[in-house]
């Protein structure tokens, strides 16, 4: 990867997530879920990074545990220099400051007993020694940087619209002003007219802050727009990793060009000839052998069914895990 | 979208002229048995606050007794009669109000205050400390609870205040129960994780995350509680072991009256027999009320 | 029109709540032909959802038809009882939701919910029930259908309940089926799998099709004819690709450049201000009026009616009527 150290924010090594989960008869056998296999991946300073993957890739519990809201198995979450999972709490706890998450469900993360006010004080109240009328002042502040106003300063998330919730977790989320923030769907529960307000918002705020993000979604169109690199996940793994317009022009991992293909366009003439993916899903808990793709690869080979691939470079910062890439 | 999310979200976007429309208390108010049921509690503790004043007898209410008045049946002087002491019953009952309702409410605020926070700490951390707290609990549970109360005012000995904790001490288990239930599906919200990602720390989370997030189904649980409370009240006092005499109380009351009602003097026992039954089903229906209220299904929306 | 197999002329339903009347559907027209696949399509709060139940008579509570008609294959839909609508239900008309998951009982197998419904219809009796079933779930891409009969719905992922609903749903050959965001709860390559059965079918079976939903791509995908929808009325309508290239409304307009594209990277999406009125007493006049960039005095006053924008396609705006305003 053409990424200098210095450059990098965020770095990811090996990070390994595992879930237990019973069989869902009484008494039945405990299955442990693979979410991360040995993931690893930079995260530039500045840029937004997107990752995409369907249900069950793993790329939820890959924003929480770059935030420690999950504690992986194994790897190393390094953040500017230090392993946040190794450090103990109380050590932790101011670095929350520096990086933040956005959910994807505004109504769901903004506890619905707390008015805007107290929603978007709670990290200043926390980490600050801000009190009453300052408090309220920065808070207002905060507001009016996503969009919203004074007004809303007594409303109750049932009150707001989605759009307008979502501000809110945006206004609580950078009351600190973290470096680094976690963009957990954010736009996926919201009507495409107001996606296209946050999303010119996110931008925004990116530029006057000089923030990082992290952009999870299974929505194409939404994370090519704002991403400058893009990690496509499945099953746990990252199959192909790229800059955005790379991702889209010359898209290497068989999976990749499937997703693509998939993907609906508002073009009433594009040619639909599309890649449909054989079967179903794998279940997360019993993965397939070699790689995990190749029960669906309409490329599949004999040497899929026993070896996972390595990582092979395509071009400039692109790299894929296929054996069709293996030029031995 | 569905239809009834839709319509559900327009309810909250509504400010009516005091009340807002589709709101709890907007719906409270609309039905109508919860508001007689609270009107009638509303003059019982008017009556229960200004006892002194709204009858001849206070001090019979008080206990002092007027022994030439002895037994004597419902008259205009006397609209309930006289006890065996020559009492006023009516003054003895306005003072029983206020025994009665402040046992009730003493009680259920005991024993949410005990049982509340236990159950969120136990949902909220889990692990051996659900365990710890979640199998005491089960020892309290496990008492036949007007059984408990008796033990345990008679070994505490006979009055008001151990009578009020020896009923607190059985409720609050289910309290515990309750709110433990809400702290584990509450637990798994976006707003807590939310919450862990600022750095809140834990009993901060409770306090102000989980906490007020179970008051609706408390205070339902509470109110039709405040009935069932004032009911065992009345019980361990029939049996002697809540408030004594000469306290006015309508347990003791009951009590007192059953020796004589074979004999004809039916009006001791009965006044405060009926009281207890009307306040009691006061308290249920209003529990009711607020339970229908609270409830968005219950609501009639979409 | 002789070609058009159902009609839907002049709907407006209202749901009385305690806090006033909703108006969620305000004078939708619009006709699908025999063998058609139509689009109806509009964001949260447009009324979409609620058009497609009320062809059914299954709007819930407290919602009414108070006007307009509905007629299928001749029959006036809304005059019949709600027997007669019973025997229509499922037999001539269909219908297929978002979640599969509520529409497939938990406690019954796949067999045990397809067969009644085949044999309620009389559609075949005795063995030849079984034999039938299994061919539907054979034509729907279930693998080994003879013993997915047996399966229980929570045993099958997301998209094969899918599929499960879409075969009991054609199990009686119905005329017309009414999709309702059958794919919004699906990954994006199970989408694709689906929609792809949905067309196929539809060929196979000469079944017409109302497809509702909020995502433009499927639209532009799978459709021929759409409607757009823009709280509670009808904006714009017409063949798929005149819509989408030239499309004549404001908010179709704003609704297609909001999306974002793989042009649009870095730039901000143009987005369109405001948000969606309540339907709680509504303002007189166009009801996009108070968003739309090119709003004159007349929008405010008046209703548009539909103008003829081009061959078959209209567009309820005022821009196009010749008196009041230019021609865009």
């Amino acid at each position: 990867m053409s990424t200098t150290r210095e450059s990098v924010l965020v770095e990811v090594k090996n990070l390994t997530m595992e879930f237990a989960r019973r069989d869902g008869q009484l008494g039945g056998q405990e299955q442990r879920i693979r979410a991360l296999d040995n993931v690893s991946l930079d995260v530039v300073r500045g840029e937004t990074l997107g990752v995409v993957g369907e249900s069950g890739c793993g790329k939820t519990t890959l924003g929480r545990c770059l935030l420690r809201l999950l504690t992986p198995v194994a790897g190393e979450v390094i953040f500017d220099g230090r392993d946040i999972l190794a450090l103990s709490l109380s050590s932790l706890r101011p670095l929350r400051r520096e990086m933040q998450m956005v959910f994807q469900n505004p109504f769901s993360s903004l506890n619905p007993r707390m008015n805007v006010l107290n929603l978007v004080a709670e990290p200043l109240r926390t980490h600050t020694e801000l009190r009453r009328e300052e408090l309220a002042g920065r808070v207002e502040e905060l507001l009016v940087e996503v969009g919203l106003s004074s007004e809303h300063l007594k409303r109750f998330p049932h009150q707001l619209s989605g759009g307008q919730a979502q501000r809110v977790a945006l206004a609580r989320a950078l009351a600190l002003n973290p470096r680094f923030l976690v963009l957990d769907e954010p736009t996926s529960a919201l009507d495409v007219s107001v996606q296209a307000q946050i999303i010119n918002l996110l931008l925004e705020l990116q530029r006057r802050h000089g923030l990082t993000y992290l952009f999870i979604s299974h929505d194409l169109g939404v994370v090519q727009h704002i991403s400058d690199r893009i990690a496509v996940m499945y099953l746990g793994q990252i199959v192909e990793m790229a800059a955005s317009e790379d991702i889209f022009s010359s898209p290497q991992h068989p999976y990749t060009q499937a997703l693509l293909s998939s993907t609906p366009v508002p073009d009433p003439d594009r040619d639909r000839k599309r890649i449909i993916l054989a079967g179903v899903v794998p279940s997360p808990a019993n993965p397939p052998p070699g790689c995990r793709f190749h029960t669906r690869c309409p490329h599949v080979m004999d040497i899929c069914h026993t070896e996972e691939p390595k990582v092979y470079p395509v071009g400039e910062g692109h790299w894929a895990t296929c054996h069709l890439l293996d030029t031995a | 979208m569905t239809t009834s999310t839709i319509v559900q979200r327009w309810f909250g976007d509504r400010i009516g002229p005091r009340v807002e429309a589709g709101s709890t208390v907007w719906f409270f108010r609309r039905d109508r048995l919860a508001m007689v049921s609270l009107i009638f509690i509303a003059l019982l503790v008017l009556v229960a606050v200004f006892a002194p004043y709204l009858t001849p007898y206070a001090n019979e209410g008080l206990g002092d007794p007027n022994l030439a008045n002895k037994f004597l049946s419902p008259s205009v002087e006397h609209p309930f009669g006289t006890d065996s002491l020559g009492r006023d019953i009516a003054a003895r009952m306005m003072f029983g109000t206020r025994t009665s309702l402040s046992i009730g409410l003493l009680v259920v605020v005991v024993a949410v205050l005990i049982g509340a926070p236990l159950g969120a700490v136990a949902g909220y951390f889990g692990g051996w400390v659900d365990e710890v707290i979640m199998r005491v609990t089960d020892v309290f549970l496990a008492f036949p609870p007007l059984l408990l109360a008796i033990a345990i005012a008679a070994a505490l000995g006979p009055n008001f205040v151990n009578a009020m904790l020896a009923i607190a001490l059985t409720w609050w288990p289910w309290y515990t129960r309750l709110v433990r239930a809400q702290a584990l599906s509450l637990r798994e919200r976006s707003f807590i994780e939310a919450a862990h990602g600022i750095g809140v720390k834990n009993l901060t989370i409770i306090w102000r995350h989980i906490l007020p997030n179970v008051l609706t189904p408390v205070l339902v649980q509470a109110t039709l509680d405040i009935g069932s409370a004032i009911l065992t009240g009345a019980g361990l006092s029939f049996i002697g072991l809540g408030t004594q005499p000469p306290t006015a109380d309508w347990g003791v009351m009951i009590n007192e009256g059953r020796l004589y009602v074979l004999a004809g003097r039916w009006w001791i026992a009965t006044f405060s027999g009926l009281a207890i039954f009307l306040t009691t089903l006061a308290f249920n229906l209003l529990g009711d009320g607020v339970r229908d209220a609270a409830d968005p299904r219950t609501r009639g929306g979409g | 029109m002789d070609q058009s197999l159902l009609t839907v002329d002049n709907l407006h339903v209202r749901f009385r709540t305690p806090i006033g009347d909703v108006h969620a559907v305000r004078g939708v027209s619009f006709s699908i032909d025999r063998g058609q696949v139509l689009g109806l399509v509009g964001e949260t709060g447009c009324g979409k959802s609620v058009t497609g139940r009320s062809i059914l008579g299954l709007v819930p509570h407290p919602g009414e038809i108070t006007e307009g008609h509905i007629t299928f294959d001749g029959q006036n839909l809304l005059g019949l009882s709600e027997r007669e609508m019973h025997q229509v239900r499922g037999e001539r008309i269909a219908m297929i939701f978002q979640d599969p998951a509520t529409a497939l009982n938990p406690v019954f197998t796949i067999g045990q919910q397809i067969i009644p419904v085949m044999k309620h219809h009389g559609v075949a009796a005795g063995a030849e029930l079984k034999q039938r079933a299994i061919r539907l779930l054979d034509d729907v891409g279930l693998p080994d259908p003879a013993s997915m009969m047996d399966v229980y719905p929570h045993q099958l992922s997301g998209g094969m309940q899918q599929r499960a609903m879409i075969a009991m749903a054609l199990s009686s050959d119905p005329q017309l089926l009414i999709a309702d965001e059958p794919t919004t709860a699906l990954d994006v390559t199970i989408q694709a799998q689906i929609l792809d059965l949905l067309i196929s079918l539809q060929r196979s079976h000469n079944i017409s099709v109302l497809l509702i939903t909020h995502n433009l791509g499927i639209i532009a995908e799978t459709c021929q004819r759409v409607v757009v929808l823009y709280a509670g009325q009808v904006a714009e309508q017409g063949e798929v690709r005149s819509i989408f290239h030239q499309p004549q409304h404001p908010y179709t307009q704003g609704l297609l450049a909001a999306l974002p594209n793989p042009g649009s990277r870095g730039s901000d999406l143009k987005m369109i201000g405001g948000f969606v009125p309540s339907g709680l007493d509504p303002e007189p006049g166009c009801a996009f009026a108070p968003r739309c960039e090119f709003a004159m005095d007349v929008c405010t006053r008046r209703q548009p009616p539909l103008y003829e924008v081009g061959p078959g396609q209209r567009a309820a705006c005022f821009l196009h009527d010749e008196a009041e305003g230019q021609e865009a």
